[in-house]
């Protein structure tokens, strides 16, 4: 079932790029990018901005924003078993950590997570392991071994490949080369009546670091972030009759708040208009949930509206991810249509 | 004091991210009383009365705490979540109302351990619905507080005094001066209440030497309450630290003097839990000389919240003096 956009989503899913190390991912980008923009550049802290001239037909300059970078440990010490000490860097999930392979550092060194024997276990013990009880073994020898191998500062990340699972797909970091994946297309496509800045950020998950420099430098019009966000939609305890932060296969996941941002009335108004016009599936995200990068895009320099439109995945933050094919491609089409028709009377903060 | 104005600014909707309604009455009553007004991206308005000197900005924020539907159950009922700082114990039986004018009552569950006090998801808005199809509302939409406002001798009790007083203070300061040295602004804030994101992107388009904002504060003079030297009626209180900012001494020097200028009472205030605008103003750019007037208000951001009209009036004439001399 494979697609183009499914294509590039294994693709850059399989990359290792924990937030401040996302080189590889900048590179596996720009050819994707080359001959569909008129430039590429990389600011001071990383981020890659690719900008592509619109028609000319709007004065507009529009910034749309996906972030490069995954949650990962950080090697902060070496036991004297060959181990390595890790902390968390952008929210992993620990509780899963036990068991898994994972890649070391620039040479992607295998690692497996470190637990206790199962049957070494008091009943009771399966809690959620306390990260700074973990250890990640690299099959060292002994410390001085660990310490060449994977020095203080080393990244780790999830080691887990993309791949088709049944209706869905299952990969590592979709949040967020899953909204990566939407951006590299949104450029690859027909240009829009106005200049489109796009934006692959760094260090979201440490504090939307990349998208607050990035809307300071571009000083945009209008500024969107793409995402894979949380879909809990599993099945709840009987008689439990609340909703699910976002649905797989119920469409693009608008978010109207979160703890970032209260998205612009006008722009949701806009996105909701546009979908519906359409027939293109969408969801609310469930408001005050998590946040993006339009949290540091709203307030650059003097203010700038801002969106953010979502895949649902299950599972983010963990070492598999699943999202179904079908709302990558809806999501897509939303954000395409909705910056097709984008006018500057959207924009105006009168409007609301 | 006009208190038709400071009623219509404290009942009109303007939770925050939606200040459409409050910006646009605002507007009305400032823009014949400047040289220009601006509307930012985020929905800032900036009234511009022009001068010579120094530029100087007065800003005080147009939203308002508020809720915002996240679930719709199946007999109708709505969870909902907060927008901005606000305490399940004074919600249970207050009321709210939407942007499109439905209204609801706010009550809590049946719940088995009493011995905690009720958490945000214990509570339900009951808008009158019988299921999910006749509810008049859905996921995203946002509603404001209801609870008028009364006159009690000096007193006045209203919703959402935090921080439409503020704004009846600018208006009242922009209708009673004449001339000023200064070069003004009068930043009226959106989204003070979700991170300080309009005073943050105001004063960055403005770019000022002095910000000053005027926002409610704390008192210490209810029943068993933290210990605060700011009371009800002592006069207007000039910032000097909260939890966000320290006041730059320039600025609150500057207030100080205009107090004892102009022979009214002020209170030194150092409130321990919350900030304002002000803190946000004081890193724009390159960073700005920042303080805040405050007016002492108690059970702040309930839906009754109280302040003393003398203060309200006191701080009109402080600024009016601040900003009449160099």
């Amino acid at each position: 079932m494979t697609t183009p956009l499914l294509e590039t989503l294994f693709t850059l899913s399989n990359i290792h790029g924990a937030s401040g190390d996302e080189i590889r991912v900048r590179q596996a980008l720009r050819p994707m990018l080359e001959g569909h923009v008129e430039s590429l550049r990389v600011d001071a802290l990383g981020n890659l901005i690719a900008l592509k001239r619109g028609t000319g037909a709007l004065p507009l300059r529009v910034l749309v924003a996906a972030h490069m970078d995954e949650v990962s440990l950080m090697v902060v010490g070496h036991t004297s078993e060959g181990c390595l000490r890790v902390e968390n860097c952008g929210g992993i999930d620990t509780r899963l950590l036990p068991g898994l392979e994972v890649r070391v550092g620039p040479n992607l060194l295998p690692g497996v997570i470190g637990q206790k024997a199962v049957h070494r276990l008091s009943n009771g013990a399966m809690k959620a392991p306390d990260l700074d009880r973990i250890a990640v073994d690299i099959g060292a020898s002994n410390k001085d071994e660990a310490i060449r191998l994977a020095p203080v500062g080393t990244r780790i990340t999830f080691a887990t490949q993309a791949r088709e699972l049944g209706q869905l797909v299952a990969g590592k970091a979709f949040d967020d080369r899953a909204g990566c994946t939407l951006l590299v297309h949104l450029l690859q496509g027909p240009p829009l009546p106005y200049d489109l800045y796009g934006v692959f950020t760094v260090q979201e998950e440490v504090g939307l670091r990349g998208a607050r420099v990035a809307g300071f430098s571009i000083e945009p019009d209008m500024a969107m972030a793409l995402e894979g966000t949380i879909a809990d939609d599993l099945p709840k305890p009987p008689g439990t009759d609340i909703s699910p932060t976002s649905e797989i296969s119920k469409g693009a996941v608008i978010t109207v708040m979160d703890r970032s941002h209260v998205s612009a009335p006008r722009l949701v108004r806009h996105l909701t208009q546009v979908a519906e016009a359409r027939g293109i599936p969408y969801q609310f995200k469930q408001p005050g949930i998590g946040g993006t990068d339009a949290g540091a895009l709203h307030i650059a320099r003097g203010g700038v509206p801002s969106a953010a439109v979502a895949v649902p995945c299950r599972y983010i933050h963990g070492p598999i991810a699943l999202l179904h094919p079908n709302d990558l491609t809806h999501t897509h089409t939303l954000v395409r249509a909705a910056l097709e028709q984008l006018t500057p009377d959207i924009l105006d903060p009168n409007a609301d | 004091m006009d208190l038709e104005l400071l009623t219509k600014l404290t009942q009109t909707f303007g939770p925050s991210g939606h200040e459409s309604t409050i910006r646009d009455l605002i507007r009305q009553e400032v823009e014949p009383l400047v040289d220009d007004v601006q509307v930012t991206p985020l929905g800032n308005l900036i009234a511009h009365r022009q001068g010579a000197g120094k530029k100087v900005v007065l800003a005080a924020h147009i939203d308002e705490i508020g809720i915002m539907v996240t679930h719709v159950d199946a007999q109708g009922y709505l969870r909902f979540t907060r927008m901005g700082g606000i305490n399940p114990l004074t919600c249970i039986g207050g009321r709210v109302r939407f942007a499109n004018g439905a209204q609801g009552v706010i009550y809590l569950e049946r719940r088995e351990d009493t011995s905690k006090p009720p958490t945000l998801e214990q509570l339900y808005i009951d808008v009158g619905a019988t299921g999910k199809d006749d509810a008049p509302v859905g996921v995203g939409d946002v509603a404001a507080f209801v609870r008028p406002l009364e006159q009690l001798g000096r007193r006045i009790i209203s919703k959402t005094l935090d921080d439409r007083v503020g704004c009846y203070v600018l208006i009242e300061v922009l209708r009673q001066l004449k001339a000023s040295p200064y070069d003004l602004y009068f930043l009226f804030s959106v989204q003070e209440e979700v991170g300080l994101t309009g005073a943050r992107t105001g004063a960055y388009t403005i770019d000022p030497d002095l910000a000053i904002a005027v926002d409610v504060t704390a008192t210490g003079d209810t029943p068993k309450s933290l210990p605060m030297a700011v009371e009800l009626g002592k006069g207007p209180a000039v910032k000097v630290k909260d939890a966000g900012m320290i006041a730059h001494p320039m600025a609150r020097e500057w207030l100080i003097a205009a107090a004892r200028k102009a022979g009214i009472p002020y209170q030194l205030e150092i409130l321990e839990g919350g900030t304002t605008d002000a803190a946000a103003m004081q890193l724009a750019r390159a960073g700005v000389p920042s303080g805040c007037l405050s007016i002492p208000s108690r059970y702040i951001h309930s839906p009754s919240e109280m302040i003393d009209s003398k203060d309200v009036e006191q701080a009109i004439t402080l600024l009016l003096t601040a900003l009449a001399e160099v």
